[in-house]
């Protein structure tokens, strides 16, 4: 059979120091004001920007149009307006071409029945272009890859939940995407498994060959494998962030549980220079400014009669980042 | 990726032409097909009238075969376009077995399991996995329909001689285009109702009730209106009817019935329905397969 050109390959940064640097990608997603209606009701709503990490994170509540997203950046649904771009090739009109350079791990449960993971494996890598050697050859890779190796010749059916979503991540990376989109991967993982599967994420986003876009609910996921985060709300976009530059920026603050007259002593904390907040029954965020010590609060908390009950240096977390973007509404890229 | 380096790498090498990808679908299916012996032994048997339609041409035209089995070849069935009719029928038969088999399973599986998803999110359309899925029963029933039969047609001029060959490939044709006709209807039809019930089991039984049922209706119809206009829903009229169409020996006074009006006896004769109307009938119902599998192979469903 004669074979055809390989796939169009943009070129990849391959230099190390390059690849630590996402701003020096191509976008990997550029959103132009995406709209996606189901029968009149909108799921996505002017989703805009430009994303480059290596690995970006999708977060937001559930029915926050995560899957959604990713199943229109596939071609699985058509926009109703605006249109997005994956590595400069629009998902209406190149949607053929996108597919040859991403794999795709669903959410549910999917696998082809009454198959050896290996010949599964094969057959996907063969639908993806690969000669039957070659896919062959990359579906055992791939198995081995994953950990499932010793498995490989059993049938799918007879796969636990942790195999069958290894086995669905083998699928969507034996033919070598160069972006991979990851449906909840976690989604029944023991920890053990799911730890497991986090590495395998890490790996893959740290070999600087593919592009990773992880869709998750759960927050710990997101934060041990992305670099960008795009948290969505209600279809439209909460917030955006490269958690990279956020982990760089962010000030440790203090944070005190108190037992007293906490508006007085927040406020006489706020005289000092200090940026506060009060958060929670007892609790204020202090980020401490210029001269001012541990000492002063303790100094403040006696003047005002309110009990320390507790003091801890702390930063903001992906969790707070999430919550804030709840409570909040929408931002921007 | 190598198995011995456990890390990611891309793939590099050449690729598979697109228009081809459609077939790895039927290869690796009927490598599913033929893992079952029974199946096997039941493909096998189907061959067994080409058998018999082949040593009959061979009978036809060896003197002293038939002198030895004592037959005399008038006795023998002619050769013409009746034989190769009764056998494209007999083979259609079969085919129809065949695809109870084998056809309701290959769209409901992956239905079932959510496999979709998988094969739509590579370079791979819809289309070409319709395509693909449909090319396991094309591949598998022409094996036994058209290709032994023009194989035997072929045979038979060979033994007979070019000006027969000459003056008969209108028969050709016909074996071809019956056969055809019948392939892509049970492939169609049993894709679409594979894509619509996702139990194997359940979806045979349907495939079983669409040939079925509407017959038995026809057949009410037609006792009760004095017509044949009723073998309009019956999928195997329909066929029979093409099929004679097109072995030019189709008749559309199919009948009489005596009808008694008191003590006075009527003849009426009963009138098959047209040609057209048949082909226009099975164009119908192809087209609401095609409808059907366009609603239902998607990656995923929407529900609105």
């Amino acid at each position: 059979m004669a074979l055809a050109e390989p796939i169009s390959q943009q070129p990849i940064a391959r230099d190390p120091a390059s690849l630590r640097d996402p701003a020096s990608f191509a976008p990997v997603i550029d959103l132009n004001d995406l709209c996606v209606k189901f029968g009149g009701r909108p799921i996505l709503q002017n989703l805009r920007g430009e994303l480059r990490g290596r690995a970006i994170g999708l977060l937001g509540p559930n029915g926050a149009g995560k899957t959604t997203l990713i199943h229109t950046l596939l071609g699985f649904h058509s926009p109703s307006s605006g249109t997005a771009h994956i590595f400069g090739q629009d998902i209406t009109t190149d949607a053929k071409q996108i597919r040859s350079l991403v794999g795709y791990m669903p959410e549910r449960d999917s696998y082809i029945a009454k198959m050896s993971a290996v010949r599964f494996v094969r057959l996907m890598a063969e639908l993806s272009g690969l000669p039957s050697e070659a896919a062959l050859e990359r579906a055992h890779e791939a198995l081995f890859y994953v950990g499932l190796g010793e498995a490989r010749y059993r049938s799918l059916d007879t796969y636990s939940l942790g195999m069958k979503q290894l086995a669905k991540l083998a699928q969507a990376i034996v033919h070598g995407p160069r972006l991979i989109f990851l449906d909840e991967p976690t989604n029944g993982l023991d920890p053990p498994a799911r730890q497991r599967m986090i590495r395998l994420v890490r790996e893959i986003r740290d070999s600087g060959k593919a592009n990773i876009v992880l869709s998750s609910h759960l927050l710990r996921d997101v934060e041990e494998c992305c670099e960008e985060i795009l948290i969505l709300k209600e279809g439209r976009l909460a917030v955006y962030c490269n958690l990279e530059e956020e982990r760089k920026s962010n000030r440790k603050f203090l944070l005190l549980e108190t037992r007293g007259d906490r508006d007085k002593f927040a406020e006489a904390i706020g005289a000092l220079g200090c940026e506060y907040a009060v958060t929670g029954d007892h609790r204020v965020k202090v980020v401490l400014q210029g001269g001012t010590e541990v000492r002063d609060i303790y100094r403040i908390a006696s003047q005002y009669d309110v009990q320390i009950r507790r003091l801890s240096y702390k930063r903001d977390s992906l969790e707070d980042i999430f919550l804030k973007a709840m409570e909040n509404g929408h931002g921007g890229l | 990726m190598a198995v011995y380096e456990h890390t990611y790498k891309q793939y590099l090498g050449k690729l598979t032409p697109e228009w081809s990808r459609f077939l790895v679908i039927p290869r690796h299916a009927l490598r599913d097909v033929f893992k079952s012996k029974l199946f096997t032994a039941f493909f096998v048997v189907c061959f067994i009238p080409l058998l018999i339609e082949a040593i009959l041409i061979y009978l036809h035209h060896n003197v002293n075969a038939l002198a030895i089995l004592k037959v005399n070849v008038r006795e023998l069935i002619p050769i013409d376009a009746f034989f190769f009719q009764t056998f494209v029928n007999l083979q259609a038969s079969f085919a129809f077995f065949v695809t109870l088999l084998v056809g309701p399973p290959l769209v409901a599986r992956d239905l079932r399991n959510n496999a979709l998803p998988l094969y739509l999110c590579r370079p791979f359309s819809r289309t070409e996995y319709v395509l693909g899925k449909m090319s396991v029963l094309l591949i598998l029933l022409s094996t036994m329909t058209w290709v032994p039969q023009l194989l035997l047609f072929l045979f038979q001029s060979y033994l007979e001689g070019g000006r027969w060959f000459i003056d008969n490939l209108w028969l050709a044709s016909a074996i071809f285009i019956g056969s055809v006709v019948w392939i892509l209807l049970l492939a169609l039809l049993s894709q679409a109702v594979s894509a619509l019930v996702k139990w194997r089991v359940i979806a045979s039984a349907a495939l079983l009730g669409i040939f079925f049922i509407p017959s038995v209706f026809g057949e009410v119809i037609n006792q009760i209106f004095l017509t044949r206009w009723g073998n309009i829903i019956s999928l195997g009229a329909l066929m029979k009817n093409v099929t004679a169409g097109l072995f030019g020996t189709f008749v559309q006074a199919s009948g009489h019935i005596t009808e008694w009006d008191g003590r006075v006896g009527r003849e009426i004769i009963v009138n098959e329905p047209p040609l057209i109307a048949s082909w226009f009938a099975l164009f119908v119902v192809c087209a609401i397969c095609l409808a059907l599998l366009s609603r239902k192979v998607k990656a995923y469903e929407v529900v609105r």
